[in-house]
């Protein structure tokens, strides 16, 4: 794509003036300030107060990128990553702190399905006035009225007030308006988490339509497969730093790697408060019992889960584990209590817990394991994403074919048949 | 220093950008933007004035009853029970009402400027035009119930077969002023409610307040008459003094003679107020979007 570029960004910064002695309110009580005024002009000089401590918090700092014309570009990262920032900078609802950014071409940002609309007023009145919001002129809105009722599904509605409409029908016109914007620059965040399945097959597919007609779009979703199915190319934020810049499967891969990671890293912190620290390792072995990272698609592994209760002793052990996968989050769980072991396990305070699977029946791809011990019916540890386990792709088929990871992480194999009638 | 023959194709094919967006930018285009933002304007107010009169059930009466009821009121106050006189030969209640007018639109700009902000919380965190449009609508939303009650007035002087003068060919000259006076001190108090919270408590009481402090169930010249030259030159720091006594000199015509230092004292409050609601409200207005 040879596009100019249409969006620079250069060492972008946002910082917030946070406060800790307030740290859940966001706004200041005049009574506050008046008192603590009052309080400065009686005390006696010596008595040195100490201010509530302030400190600058940098949400995004040190960004910079270009985005061409024509680009669709996937924002990603965890929460509190930037994200949401970077894109109130862009649709200048904030301010930067530092550096700059230059736009060329209208923006239009959708932040929220239907802001500003209002519940009084009708369908019609709605459609005028949010599109009014997010910079439509009325004539254009006029131009368009017919396609966003259309697109919406709403004309026999159209001068029933809001309030009565279907929370679907609501989504619908929102988006449906939103929609039939002309910028030359798109902004979207996370709306499309709203909305029934098919609605939202719709809106992808509209903007799949907007991204063809050569507009830049920039998208920002928890949704990794909407990402992959729609960008081109992606950034990976990370604690405010753009961390990756690059093809959208190779950011993806690298956003859902750092997850992992992170979370074994990180798998010690991950405890919940309430957790006993019994787990002191976790091991994942291949069938020849040979300590690996990776299965094969198809085969089989053994998980090993060394405790140590220290004083405590377990009366009924029990391991429980769930699987995760790195889009589709929790897939399949497992206790001994549901699936008890072949002979019952005899009360320990330190020892080694396996699970065995024969065959795991998952297709190629990353998987976190959390790990839970228990004695009886009570929860004693938990260390989620225990372990990572990768699936690496096999010939399980004997077919020299392997399943599609895009139609979900379950491994089928079915016997078919086939019976003629004449 | 020699720049390669692809840096400087590069240089050649610089975009040209038509939006910067660093620290302090949005100050620069200020005046140009608000213009560019008109329309989102006029729909905000269209949106308030139309959510406004579906909402209440008598609709538009609401703007009448209030009005009258005040006027009624006062008449029977201040005209009757305290025995004050009217500006000239001009009926007592139609004195009162050519006051109210303006204050009624005053105080309710005030109340409905200064809660406007908070009640767009969610449009100011989603999406980006000049906030002065907010308060500035909400002013406007305000004067549409004032130009219901122009027409109750006309109403009203009919009645009382009073007829207008030349000078009511002034009265939009000092709506004008009205509305200005309004808007100023609208910002102010708007960009005061946003940073202190609990300043939305202060408000009810400021209009109180000020409803006794401005000549609208008696005249202007009683309190001159009453309380001495100095004091009354010291009551028209009140902004609203100048407003009614211009629109009583509009309506009522030579019964009701303008004091010229006076008015213009108070015009000086207004363009007081209008330059620093503006400024403070721009000061504030950059943050909004994060503390809101």
């Amino acid at each position: 794509m040879s596009g100019q570029a249409v969006i620079s960004v250069e060492n972008l910064g946002k910082s917030y003036r946070i406060s800790h002695q307030a740290e859940h309110q966001r706004y200041v009580a005049l009574r506050d300030v008046l008192t603590d005024k009052l309080k400065g002009l009686s005390r006696f000089r010596g008595r040195r107060h100490a201010r509530p401590l302030t400190e600058d918090f940098w949400a995004l700092k040190d960004v910079s990128f270009d985005v061409r014309q024509g680009e669709v570009v996937g924002i990603i990262g965890r929460n509190g990553a930037g994200k949401s920032t970077l894109l109130k900078i862009l649709s200048r609802i904030t301010e930067p702190s530092k550096g700059r950014v230059r736009i060329k071409g209208r923006v239009a940002s959708l932040l929220e399905v239907g802001t500003g609309f209002h519940p009084e007023l009708t369908g019609r009145e709605n459609i005028f006035l949010n599109g009014a919001i997010l910079g439509m002129t009325r004539a254009e809105i006029k131009r368009r009225f017919d396609e966003i009722v259309a697109f919406a599904e709403v004309e026999r509605f159209l001068d029933t007030p809001v309030k009565h409409y279907s929370s679907g029908m609501y989504v619908r016109l929102a988006f449906a308006v939103a929609a039939h914007l002309e910028p030359e620059i798109l902004i979207v965040d996370e709306v499309l988490a709203v909305g029934d399945a098919e609605f939202q097959k719709r809106c992808l597919g509209k903007m799949q339509r907007v991204a063809d007609g050569g507009r830049t779009v920039l998208f920002v979703s928890h949704q990794l497969p909407a990402v992959r199915a729609l960008t081109t190319r992606g950034l990976l934020l990370g604690v405010g730093k753009l961390v990756r810049d690059g093809s959208t499967s190779e950011v993806l891969n690298a956003y859902s790697s750092s997850l992992s990671e992170q979370n074994a890293h990180e798998a010690s912190h991950a405890r919940p408060s309430w957790a006993i620290p019994l787990i002191k390792r976790v091991l994942l072995k291949d069938k020849h019992g040979d300590e690996t990272k990776h299965i094969a698609l198809g085969s089989g592994c053994t998980i090993e889960v060394v405790i140590d209760g220290m004083q405590r002793r377990l009366k009924k052990p029990v391991l429980g584990l769930v699987v995760n996968h790195s889009m589709h989050g929790p897939i399949a769980g497992v206790n001994t209590r549901m699936k008890p072991p072949g002979s019952p396990w005899q009360p320990l305070s330190s020892g080694i817990l396996t699970a065995t699977f024969r065959e795991l029946p998952f297709v190629q791809g990353r998987y976190l394991i959390d790990i839970w011990v228990g004695d009886g019916s009570r929860d004693l540890d938990t260390l989620p994403g225990a372990l990572v386990l990768e699936i690496v792709p096999d010939d399980v088929y004997g077919s020299g074919m392997i399943p599609f990871d895009t139609h979900g992480p379950v491994l089928l194999r079915p016997d078919w048949q086939i019976e003629a009638r004449c | 220093m020699i720049a390669s023959s692809s840096e400087i194709a590069r240089d050649l094919q610089e975009p040209v950008f038509d939006l910067t967006l660093e620290p302090g930018s949005a100050e620069k285009h200020y005046w140009l933007d608000l213009w560019r933002y008109r329309e989102l304007f006029i729909i905000l107010a269209m949106r308030d004035i139309s959510v406004r009169y579906k909402q209440t059930v008598i609709g538009a009466g609401w703007a009448l009853i209030q009005p009258v009821l005040t006027m009624v009121i006062m008449t029977i106050v201040f005209g009757k029970v305290a025995g004050l006189h009217s500006d000239g030969a001009a009926p007592y209640p139609v004195m009162v009402f050519a006051a109210m007018l303006p204050w009624m639109f005053f105080s309710s700009a005030l109340s409905s400027a200064s809660q406007s902000m908070i009640g767009n919380a969610n449009l100011i965190s989603k999406v980006y035009f000049p906030r002065l449009i907010i308060p500035a609508s909400s002013v406007v939303t305000s004067f549409a119930d004032f130009v219901v009650s122009l027409l109750l007035l006309i109403g009203l002087m009919s009645w009382y077969r009073f007829p207008p003068s030349w000078n009511l060919l002034a009265l939009p000259v000092f709506i004008g002023i009205a509305f200005l006076a309004a808007l100023g001190l609208g910002l102010f108090i708007t960009a005061l409610n946003v940073k202190y919270r609990d300043f939305r408590y202060v408000i009810p009481f400021l209009i109180q307040f000020g409803l006794y402090a401005t000549p609208v169930g008696f005249s202007s010249t009683v309190i001159r008459e009453k309380l001495g030259e100095k004091f009354f030159l010291l009551y028209s720091l009140n902004p609203m003094v100048g407003v009614i006594d211009g629109f009583r000199w509009a309506i009522l015509g030579k019964n009701s003679p303008i004091d010229i230092r006076s008015f213009y004292l108070s015009l000086l409050v207004v363009a007081l107020f209008l330059g620093l609601g503006i400024s403070y409200f721009r000061k504030t207005e950059q943050g909004f979007a994060d503390i809101i």
